[in-house]
């Protein structure tokens, strides 16, 4: 998007749906990290927002797809600005997940609260989530500037998120297995774990879509993962 | 990235424009050429700095419709029209009418580049002279500045002014045409295939200007271009057999039209 088009609106059509991503992004990214807080804090009151912010999310994200169904339809853009329209309407669909994802983690703040788990665990469970934020905070400055390299980096990096959360899962086990009355609450701790793993993956998913609208090209390879978590607890030979 | 105001987000995305003010309202048009009826009850209204398209194939009455809108039609003969046209809830064909005068308020740009054989600044100043707008030498040349400014040829233009209009390249010539008519200050302007003739990156600069101009005028254009109705316009107006079939925002024309025949046409699909 270096250059401007001859025909000035559809540069503002662009410029539009570019700064709605943004808007979306910084909702998403505030929903993720009070979820969290509400979650560590049993904080009720934050929680009870974050859940109703996600209409937010989810009405921008149709307002961004029906303004790049009628870009489409009028400016018939091809190259990079079919890309970056086409993207856009990806982003939006990871976005609004990942505000999804922050009020699920928001709607399990109540049944954790009665729980007495230790400060250790919810150590573990923030930085989990720090790690899945720095993501989507880095993917939606590279949404920003659109480096490539970057965007490959923060996929590189998607699979430290995964091994963080084999861990949790690990941790959330052996707290299950001394006592059964943890059982509720771990089990609501690990969907939790998982929806921030899952936040990570959206952020890749975006990541990927960047690299795409900017080079044209799919990224190289298979995603870097490491989901050791699908074994745990498996019997070895 | 700079946050617009709304009013300025709404003007640049084009928001729809149906409930702007009316500028024209065509009431039971119809046209005869003889015995042959070109048009069927048209029922069209022009809203007031808006950019409205007609589209459809080739002979269903688009540019028959725009020509009534300033009495391009009374030129020819066996030519009848019945129904009722106003330019701000006045009867344009009220035998009171002075045409020469409604024509300065309703101008038009032609499919071929026509400048007359003279200087480009004659080709400005023309219309302007003949409807008395200059008193002086320097309100002329204040005129013909602005109007090329408008139309976006002053800095390629501004340095050859004692030169042939017929010089220019044809998409710089269509714009003088367009400067011609932004000239005596029309209210209206009425474009009949105004990038026909011209290449692609000649096409977009005039789509730009008509972009621009809309702040100031009421423009209808006639295109069969329906990719560039879409691109220019804010309402679509969409004619077959002498019909109207179909008149919404170009939003709502181009993603979700309300009349099976218009969706067909603009897919290609007619049948």
């Amino acid at each position: 998007m270096s250059s401007t088009h001859i025909y000035t609106p559809f540069d503002e059509e662009l410029k539009y749906l570019a700064r709605r991503i943004s808007e979306m992004g910084g909702i998403a990214e505030q929903m993720v990290a009070d979820s969290v807080r509400a979650l560590v804090n049993s904080d009720f009151a934050l929680a009870q927002k974050v859940i109703s912010e996600d209409a937010i999310l989810d009405d921008a994200e149709k307002q961004i797809n029906e303004k790049a169904i009628v870009t489409i339809a009028r400016r018939q853009p091809v190259a990079s600005d079919l890309r970056e329209i086409m993207g856009a309407i990806r982003i939006a669909a990871d976005l609004e997940r990942v505000g999804d994802l922050g009020k699920n983690n928001a709607k399990r703040v109540i049944a954790v609260a009665n729980a007495t788990l230790p400060r250790q665990l919810s150590r573990g469970l923030e930085h989990l989530a720090e790690l899945a934020l720095m993501q989507l905070k880095e993917v939606l400055d590279v949404y920003a500037s659109r480096s490539v390299e970057k965007a490959n980096s923060i996929r590189e990096r998607d699979s430290e998120i995964d091994a963080i959360y084999t861990s949790l899962f690990r941790e959330l086990l052996t707290y299950m297995m001394e006592d059964p009355r943890n059982i509720t609450p771990c089990t609501h701790l690990l969907f939790c774990a998982k929806n921030i793993e899952r936040i990570g993956d959206h952020a890749t998913n975006i990541a990927e879509t960047i690299f795409y609208m900017a080079t044209g090209a799919q990224p190289e390879g298979e995603r870097p993962k490491d989901d050791s978590a699908n074994t745990v607890g498996a019997l070895a030979d | 990235m700079n946050m617009m105001s709304e009013a300025a987000v709404e003007k640049a995305l084009d928001k729809n424009m149906s409930d702007a003010p009316l500028k024209m309202i065509g009431k039971d048009v119809s046209v005869y050429y003889g015995e042959k009826r070109a048009l069927f009850d048209v029922n069209l209204n022009v809203r007031k700095n808006t950019v409205t398209a007609l589209i459809g194939p080739s002979g269903c009455g688009k540019s028959t419709f725009l020509r009534t809108l300033n009495r391009m039609n009374d030129t020819i003969d066996g030519c009848r029209i019945t129904g009722k046209i106003t330019l701000d809830n006045a009867d344009i064909y009220d035998p009171s009418v002075d045409v020469v005068e409604l024509r300065a308020r309703v101008g038009m740009v032609f499919q071929k580049p026509n400048p007359f054989p003279k200087s480009i600044y004659e080709n400005i100043a023309y219309g302007p002279r003949i409807h008395g707008l200059a008193k002086t030498k320097a309100d002329m040349d204040r005129i013909v500045e602005s109007s090329l400014q408008r139309a976006g040829l002053w800095n390629e233009a501004k340095d050859r002014l004692q030169e042939p209009g017929t010089g220019l390249s044809g998409g710089q010539q269509q714009r003088l045409c367009i400067a011609r008519a932004v000239a005596v200050s029309p209210e209206v302007i009425l474009m009949d295939e105004p990038c026909s003739a011209l290449d692609p990156i000649a096409t977009a600069k005039v789509e730009e200007l008509i972009h621009e101009l809309r702040t100031n005028f009421t423009i209808v254009i006639v295109t069969h271009s329906m990719q560039q109705a879409a691109r220019v316009s804010q309402r679509t107006a969409m004619f077959h057999l002498g019909n109207l079939v179909e008149e919404n925002d170009t939003d709502k024309m181009f993603t979700n039209p309300d009349d099976q025949r218009t969706q067909d046409y603009i897919m290609g699909r007619f049948g």
